[in-house]
């Protein structure tokens, strides 16, 4: 297959997917964390029955009811993208994809839809109680969401609970919550939902900054910082925390996305974490022995290995190791690893043919041979290998990850100094007079946009080549359709995405102007 | 039924900001399903084989030619 699928095809099919991606997470954090805040916000009004609350929240309600609309529904192009682009890849899946995103459909979907609508239509028509269930119950319908589609996003990149059919070509689920509790989608989903918590904390405050440096509702704009820098600033360390428990399922599971994340080539014990570097121009290329890795770079000893194993002289392997292998730590070369695949392919395509001829002691026998835990352990387990044809392509743009991974780290740790500072100068009044840090703080949402696809970029472009991780590389879940239908398509999303973000802006930053006035909806 | 009916339409009839939105969201729904989905987006596999035994035949020898 690899000889006929041209590569101009994979890289529009990957990048259309990625822009899509790209462009449906533009909207989605600030909706997970919003949603949270605004209950918070009337969870005060509730308790203290003060207006102002009432009119903080409204305000805030109304950028989300923006948010949400122009962003809703983004994310189904993807899935006519599976089908069209990727038919292989969901056919391989489609058993483990159909149960977590029939659940987010039924259930997640239809709760916040449901709710949205007594958030926006139900002020002073139900009760303060009945209203306040419904803006946390959207909040949790929001994230539960998220919650089934990352699930699915965790299995390809851990696939565990399911058995592969050879007959059909499809995996099945054997466990659900193998699935569903695998603790990288456990870790996956937190790190993902507190990111959004911190980018709607950052929005907040970007937007109050606004009106400060205005000096328009200020009260406004003063609780409304309140608010989200404590949340903002609680959801950091939590950030910290599952992002620290992400990068060890990482190391685990993937531990060439690991090497790519620190620019890591030749693995050794205490292997120390690279707070900043910047990477040699050539060191990409593996083959070459004596390049350096860096051309500058500030390292924490024995950081990574400890984070790792908690174990600061712990063995940490580097992309040589994964090719190579390396005997003394267990680890099989990519040779290796890609004969017993291209084994589990040839078993496959024996057992068809001698279904089609006819033979049915010998597919019998096949069968059960394919089906054993040896070859499933020994075999099956490497069948995405046997797509592979030269070494290097199991190595993902290290330059790309490993930029992408610090910029995240970096940008992720400046915003928990800049919810401390919000939180200092707001408990002790002092943030009208801050204006430069007023001004930092109107800056910093973009940032934090910035921050989330270099997370996305790091989990995605990390993971390459595979679409599954080590059962389907992207060159065997590409459908062979034409490359030019994919660059139209490509162009077409550009352009709706691109006025959608427009409207977006447009609608956002009116609504800002206008401010917290009461009524309407 | 009725009351829950009724808040809906006073709902939608309050709206000010929220028409924009909903013209917005009914408009990409259209783009999305009417266009996107029915013309450049069918399903490979559901468009080209007929039963599941077809597909799967034919996803196998997709995954098999490699030697």
């Amino acid at each position: 297959m690899n000889d006929i699928i041209d590569l101009t095809l994979i890289d529009w099919s990957r990048g259309q997917f990625a822009l899509t991606a790209l462009y449906h997470w533009l909207f989605v954090p600030l909706t997970l964390g919003i949603t949270f805040i605004l209950a918070i916000m009337e969870t005060i009004y509730y308790k203290t029955g003060d207006p102002e609350w009432k009119k903080i929240t409204r305000f805030w309600m109304k950028v989300f009811g923006i948010n949400f609309a122009i962003g809703v529904a983004t994310g189904i192009i993807l899935e006519f993208q599976f089908g069209t682009n990727w038919s292989y890849y969901s056919w391989f899946v489609g058993d483990i994809f159909g149960a977590p995103l029939a659940i987010e459909g039924i259930m997640a979907f239809f709760m916040e839809s449901t709710f949205i609508a007594v958030m926006f239509f139900g002020w002073d028509k139900v009760s303060k109680r009945f209203h306040l269930l419904a803006t946390w119950l959207t909040a949790i319908g929001a994230n539960l969401s998220a919650l089934w589609i990352l699930v699915a996003n965790a299995w390809m990149q851990n696939p565990v609970g399911m058995q592969f059919n050879p007959d059909t070509a499809r995996n099945e689920m054997v466990n659900f919550w193998d699935v569903f509790l695998s603790p990288l989608a456990i870790n996956k989903f937190l790190h993902t939902i507190s990111s959004g918590f911190v980018l709607a904390g950052v929005f907040i405050i970007g937007v109050s900054a606004w009106f400060l440096l205005k000096k328009r509702e200020i009260p406004f704009a003063k609780k409304s910082i309140l608010v989200a820098a404590i949340f903002g600033f609680l959801s950091s360390l939590f950030l910290i925390t599952t992002g620290d428990g992400s990068a060890r399922q990482v190391a685990f599971k993937q531990p060439m996305k690991l090497a790519a994340m620190e620019g890591l080539y030749q693995g050794k014990n205490g292997v120390g974490l690279v707070a900043f570097g910047i990477l040699s121009p050539a060191s990409t290329d593996p083959t070459n022995e004596k390049l350096p890795d860096f051309l500058f770079r500030i390292e924490i000893p024995n950081a990574l290995s400890y984070l790792i194993h908690l174990n600061a002289n712990a063995f940490v392997p580097g992309v040589k190791d994964l090719l190579n292998g390396n005997e003394k730590e267990g680890i099989l070369s990519a040779a290796d690893k890609i004969s017993r695949g291209k084994m589990a392919i040839e078993t496959l395509r024996n057992y068809k043919n001698a279904i089609a001829d006819g033979h049915k002691d010998e597919a019998f026998q096949m069968r059960q041979k394919f089906m054993s835990k040896d070859f499933q352990d020994n075999y099956f387990k490497y069948f995405g290998y046997g797509f592979v044809k030269n070494s290097n392509e199991l190595i993902p743009s290290i330059p790309l990850v490993f930029y992408s991974f610090h910029i995240m780290v970096i940008l992720g740790s400046w915003f928990l100094i800049f919810f401390i500072f919000s939180i200092y100068f707001i408990v002790n009044d002092e943030i009208t007079k801050k204006r430069l840090f007023l001004k930092i703080a109107i800056f910093t949402v973009p940032l934090v946009y910035i921050a989330q696809m270099a997370g996305w970029t790091v989990a995605e472009v990390g993971r390459q080549p595979w679409v599954v991780q080590d059962l389907l590389p992207t060159v065997a879940a590409v459908t062979n359709i034409n490359a030019g239908a994919v660059q139209v398509t490509f162009w077409l999303f550009a352009l709706i995405f691109t006025l959608l973000l427009i409207a977006e802006v447009k609608i956002m930053t009116t609504q800002i102007k206008i401010g917290p006035k009461e009524g309407g909806h | 039924m009725r009351k829950i009916l009724q808040f809906y339409i006073d709902g939608f009839k309050g709206m000010t900001l929220g028409r924009t939105l909903w013209a917005i969201i009914l408009i990409k729904l259209f783009i999305l399903f009417f266009v996107l989905k029915l013309f450049f987006f069918p399903n490979y596999l559901k468009k080209n084989f007929s039963n599941d035994q077809e597909r799967s035949t034919h996803v196998i020898e997709n995954f098999t030619k490699t030697k």
